[in-house]
Order: structure tokens, then sequence, then C-alpha cells
């Protein structure tokens, strides 16, 4: 099985250790994942501000980057969801404005293999345990489109329940949004800001050393909110809690 | 809409005096809270909910695809049971058409169900303009009026209102209106419901005329339905000489069994209850019971412009359950007054926008008026994909392109606002389209980081005012790659 690793452009620019978690937890596990340099980004950000037809070209660039892969695996619920929900969704408007059905062609075979991480891990591997440790107290926010978009479930659950050393606690309004929503962030920070706030109280409130999601953009918001609050938790992408080890344990 | 509403600041600027009025986020927080958890246990206890979703999906999906054929079969049955149809493109016509109507009977004063269509097209302050006195008899809607206040939920219009402040705006202001609240008045739920039954009960017993909305209207039989839970609206449907009814025209359903569905959905999603209180139907006239004469507006004010639309005409399938305000968390802390619209919360942003167009700044800014988490999508009884229609009403406002406006194919220029988002929308997706270009700004970035502020001026702030800046690395991801051949020559 060829597999190749979408990393997503903000990992690839912000947060390089999620990806090189997913490399060591992933080869660890006997996948040999490729990183195909093409890459660049989904166009999530781009289509859901309104710029649909901006998406486009990146949507074809991302088919063409990955087309031939078995399965592609993404560190984010949101991207992942973007090219498995939105991707046939811009097809079909590409044909309903009459523009013939060349885009939803393009997209169609990528749709099926894209897989969030923790799917990957637990569907197409069929791990739950990954053979992890991570001696920290945890508490655990479902990412929306994860959560509400792919349907991932108990799946990130499962995975951080078999990992050694971790106690993970319940987070008050877990399946409530942390605010983010992309440019919701800035179009209208101050309601986007006291999401992120009670998110922060709440997870506060667990008694956590830190806040794990299966996506780094909520969780930059969520960390950025964390620092200025000045409070003692921090966020961490549940990559890098599931390629810690004993032997190599992650901060 | 009602001319309460014009000249509404953008959502944002809106919302942002509501984050900061403690008071109204902790009465919000709670209420939503409150009937967000009680719905979800009263829908756990429906084993075939997602096959009821879905059933009221298809039942308005195909009276909507027929909308036509089912309205003359409507106005068939309504005028062979007695009833008079009107027809009311906007909003000033229902408004002219009802002022006649009432000015006919010679009267001055009418009650009203609580009703979103009249609250739409602004008819109280239309009647009162031509010297008609119109009293809300829902309770919440009564403190609304009383309080000179807007609504600010669809199905809780005082939501934003808590005991103490209800207990002020009765003894203030019942005396106004009528028979005043009685003395020693205190917060308790009790006393507050017995100050307006009494205030209220004179109202019901005076009038001669009622006016009122409805929740369907069954094309078959002519039959028009409302679903309440206090008893006041049997009150203005029942004791009045002359009834007339404001409503959608997407308010159809085909049959009386078609009905089966909604009154199993709407309740649970609505107030949580297994069934409903107080449904009343009624077709037509009937000699010697109840008003001897009914008159039904039927309303478009920009609802076939909507169904003309082929993403967007999903908001008409809506019930007016209120279940996505209550699970929505910009709802439930921007409040439902920063929407401008009788119509707030995640339905409001998709349906506002489309019934009056998105031409002025508050239409325009509604799209985005959310953080597209899908919780209104997942709750909703008739399955609208608000998520969607959002994302394709952005894509109106800053791309422009054709719709329907009074029937008519019109092509909207793109909104003014959005240049400099645009241009950056433009240049990023020519950097995702040029991997080397995305590497060089990469780059850029992570050679500058010690030069990096933690805060950002101008429109930066709206970021860094509240969150401090994620630390840049001292290489991208593809680097680190490419320098370690993926970590095979060991990982730092």
């Amino acid at each position: 099985m060829r597999v190749a690793l979408f990393l997503t452009c903000v990992n690839d620019t912000l947060y390089p250790d999620t990806g090189r978690a997913v490399v060591k937890l992933l080869t660890r596990l006997g996948v040999d994942v490729d990183f195909p340099m093409a890459q660049t980004c989904c166009g999530q950000a781009h289509y859901n501000t309104g710029y649909r037809r901006e998406a486009e070209p990146l949507a074809r660039h991302f088919s063409d980057v990955f087309g031939e892969y078995d399965a592609i695996v993404t560190p984010s619920g949101s991207c992942g969801a973007m090219v498995r929900e939105l991707y046939p969704r811009m097809g079909e408007r590409a044909r309903a404005e009459g523009r013939g059905d060349t885009l939803a062609v393009t997209l169609a075979p990528v749709v099926p293999k894209t897989y969030e991480l923790t799917e990957f891990l637990v569907d197409v591997l069929g791990v739950t345990d990954v053979g992890a440790y991570y001696p920290h107290k945890v508490t655990y926010h479902p990412t929306c489109h994860g959560l509400r978009g792919l349907g991932l479930g108990e799946r990130p659950l499962r995975l951080l329940q078999a990992v050694k050393g971790l106690e993970l606690v319940e987070l008050p309004g877990a399946d409530e949004c942390c605010g983010f929503g992309g440019t919701f962030a800035l179009k209208n920070p101050d309601v986007s800001a006291a999401m992120g706030a009670d998110k922060v109280r709440n997870a506060e409130s667990t008694g956590a050393e830190v806040l794990c999601a299966a996506d780094n953009s909520c969780l930059m918001h969520i960390g950025g909110t964390m620092t200025r609050l000045r409070t003692g938790i921090r966020p961490v992408h549940i990559a890098e809690i599931l390629a810690s080890t004993e032997e190599e344990p992650a901060v | 809409m009602s001319g309460t509403y014009l000249g509404m600041p953008a959502f944002a600027d809106a919302a942002r005096e509501a984050v900061g009025n403690t008071t109204l986020r902790g009465n919000l927080r709670h209420a939503t809270h409150t009937i967000r958890a009680k719905r979800a246990k009263a829908v756990t206890e429906v084993s075939d909910w997602a096959e009821l979703r879905e059933a009221g999906k298809r039942i308005k999906d195909h009276t909507l695809r027929h909308l036509d054929r089912y309205l003359v079969r409507l106005e068939e049955s309504v005028t062979a049971a007695g009833g008079v149809v009107h027809w009311a493109a906007d909003a000033d016509e229902a408004n002219e058409i009802v002022t006649q109507l009432v000015k006919m009977t010679g009267e001055t004063e009418v009650v009203k169900v609580k009703s979103m269509a009249t609250q739409e097209i602004g008819l109280n302050e239309a009647l009162e303009a031509e010297g008609i006195h119109a009293y809300e008899t829902d309770l919440a809607e009564l403190i609304v009026q009383l309080g000179k206040d807007r609504p600010s939920h669809i199905l809780v219009p005082a939501i934003h209102r808590n005991r103490g402040e209800i207990r002020d705006i009765f003894a203030r202001e019942m005396s106004e209106w009528g028979r005043p609240a009685p003395e020693g008045l205190t917060d308790s739920p009790a006393e507050l419901a017995e100050a307006a039954r009494l205030h209220l009960r004179e109202k019901f017993l005076r009038a001669k005329v009622g006016i009122s909305g409805a929740n369907f209207m069954v094309a078959e039989t002519g039959t028009l339905v409302v679903v309440e839970s206090e008893g006041n609206g049997r009150m203005c449907l029942t004791l009045p000489e002359t009834l007339i009814s404001v409503v959608g025209i997407e308010k159809i359903v085909p049959t009386w069994q078609d009905l089966e569905v909604f009154l199993q959905t709407l309740p649970r999603s609505s107030t949580a209850e297994r069934m409903n209180p107080y449904t009343s139907t009624w077709t037509g006239t009937t000699d010697q019971d109840g008003p001897g004469a009914f008159h039904l507006v039927l309303l478009d004010n920009g609802r076939t412009d909507t169904l003309a639309d082929e993403v967007g005409r999903q908001a008409l399938r809506c019930i007016r359950c209120s279940a996505c305000l209550n699970v929505c968390p910009v709802y439930e802390r921007a409040g439902g007054h920063a929407y401008g619209s009788v119509y707030p919360g995640p339905i409001g942003a998709i349906l506002s926008p489309q019934l009056r167009g998105t031409g002025s700044e508050i239409d325009a800014s509604l799209p985005y008026a959310s953080s597209l988490c899908g919780a209104c999508y997942e709750v909703c009884p008739v399955a609208i994909d608000i998520p969607e229609v959002l994302v394709h009403l952005r894509e109106r406002v800053v791309q422009g392109g054709e719709v329907t406006r009074e029937g008519n194919k019109v092509v909207l220029r793109p909104a003014k606002g959005h240049a400099a988002e645009r241009a950056a929308m433009r240049a990023a997706r020519w950097a995702f389209t040029h991997a080397g270009a995305l590497r060089t700004g990469q780059r850029v970035a992570s050679r500058t980081r010690r030069f990096h502020p933690r805060t950002l001026p101008g429109p930066g702030r709206a970021w860094s005012g509240t969150r401090d800046l994620p630390p840049v690395p001292a290489e991208p991801f593809r680097d680190w790659w490419q320098r370690t051949r993926g970590g095979k020559d060991g990982d730092r």
C-alpha cells in the first residue's frame, strides 16, 4: 500500500513537530509513508470563506499530487472533511453551473482514499493500542469537523485510552465548538474569543495538564487563548501523544 | 421585513456589545443549555427519529417542488370551507390587506397569536400607524411588547430576560396597556403567569378580531394548524368574530397524514415536549361556532425568490422549531438581537439574507455569523444543511453572481469591503498552486522568526487582541523531510 502524508499547509508551516510525530508513529506501525513535496493546501479556507472558484485550482492540485497513492493520511479533521465532504460538492456545483463533469471526475479518486489520522489507525491499520507512552493527565476536545463532518466518533478516545501512563479526563461541553472556525476567528473576533475562553475554562476545570485534539488549527486558537489567559494547561496534537514512547517520550 | 430592524449594525459589531453584557450572557447560557439538554433527551426517546427527520425533509421538498399546485389546491379548499384567500407578494401588500380587513370590521383592537410571519412583515407597527392596537397574547411576546423590546428567539422571544427583569416590566408597563399588575408582584413564575393571565383575559373577552399565523396549512382540506403551549392561541382562534391568518406560502403540507410526522418532530425539537399541549386546527368557518369570518393572507415576501435557488431553497423546509438556536455557540454568546431580524440564530443567518437579499450591511454579514461547527445541521428536524447554505451565501456576498429578486434574474456585483480579502485569497491561491512559492514564504517566515511580534497591529488585532500568535518553527516540515529524508537520516 502506497501511503501519502497530507500534512496540511498549517502543519507544514507552523507545526512541523506534528508532521514528524505522524511519520514516527506510522513508521513504528510498519507503514512506509511518503510526503509528496508538491503538496500545498486543500483549499478549505478559500471554500469556507466563499471563494469556491479560487479553491478549485487547489483541489485539482491536491488531486494531481495525491491521485496515485492508495491512501492519503492527514492529521487534520477539518482538512480531511474538506476533501471527503466538500470536494464532491465542488464537483456537483461545477456540474450544476453547466461546466461539465471535468472537476467532479478529477476530484473523485482522492475522496474515498483520504483518511484522518485516527481513522487510518483504527479502520485501515486496525490498531487502537499503538504502543505509546505518555505519563500525563489529558483531556480531549473533539473538533467539530472531525466530530460532525467525518464522524470520528470514539476512535480518538479509544486510541488515547490505550496509551500507557495516560490519564484521560472528560472535558465538560466537549462537543461545543472552540470558536476558531477559520476566518470566523477574524471576522467575528469577540464571539470567537468568548467561545475560546469558555473552552479553555472548561479544560482547566478538569485539572488536566494537556488538552489534546486532532486538529492544530483549533489548537492554535485554543493554545493562543491559553497562554493569553496564563493557564497552566497546554495544547498537544494527538499524533504527538501517540508517537511518544518510553524510549523516546514526548515532553 | 420589519422596519424595526433597518439600520442595524453588521453582525460582528452588534455581537461585541452582547458578548460584553454579563447578565445577557448568563440568561442566554442558562436558557439555551437547559432547552438543549431537554431536547436531546426527548429525541433519544424516539427510536425512529432518523426516519422521521428524513420523512419531514421529503414531505417538505415534495411540497416545495410542487408548490404552485398545492397553493391553488389550498385556495380551493379554504374557499370551499367558507374562508377568503388573499395573496400578498410582499410585506407592504400583506400589511395593507390586513389593515383593510380590520378596518372593515370597524374595530380598533386586535388580539394576536404568536406568529413569526406577522413579526416578519412588521404588522403591529403597520396597524398602529392606522390607529389599530394589536395585543400580543403569548406570554413571552407580551413581555417583549410591554418592554418595548424586540424578540431575540423564535420560540422564546424573551429568552434574553430573567425573572427579575420581567417582574419590573409587568409592574411598570401593564397599567399602560390595560389591567395593571397586582400590587406587590414578585418574580415567582406562578405570580408572573397569574399577572399575565389576568391582564390578557380582559383582552380575549373584549376583542372582536383575532390575528394569527399558522404552523401548517393542509392543502387537501384547507385546514390551518397552530401549535402552542399556553392556550392563548386557542382563545384568539375561537373567541373573536373575525379571524385573519397571515401565513408564509411554504407552510403547506399536502395531507393530514403528513402532519403525523411534524407533530412528532416539532414539539420534541422545540420545547422538548413529547406531545404538544394545544394543537388547534380549523377549516374555514362553522355556523354558530368560532369566528364567522375567516381570511387567509398567503405571504410570499421573498419566498419564491428563495425557492429559485438550488442550494438555498432548503431553508424553506424550516418549521421554526428553534433547535438550531438552542445548540448554536454563536447565538448563545451574541444573542438574538445581533442578527438584526425576527429570525435569529443559524436559521436566521440563512433565511434573512435570502428573504431580504444581501444588499444591506447586516444581511451581507449574517452568512459569516457562524464557525461552521455543524451543530445546527445535526439537530435540525428537517435536515437543513445550514453550513452548506451559509457557505453558499458567503459566495454570493464575495463573488456576486446570478440571483432571483422579485421574480427576476439579476446579476449581483460582489459586495463592497471585501477587496483586500479577495486579493489575499487570490495571492494564497497562487502560492498554493506553486509549491516553490509556498516554500520560499515558509523559509522567510522561519528565518525572520526572532523578529516576529507576539501581537499584531491594525486588522491583525482581530486575532492577537485575545490570542497569542503561534511561534514560527526554525524550519517548515518540508525542509526537515528533505534534509533527513523523512527521518531516515535521524530525527533531528
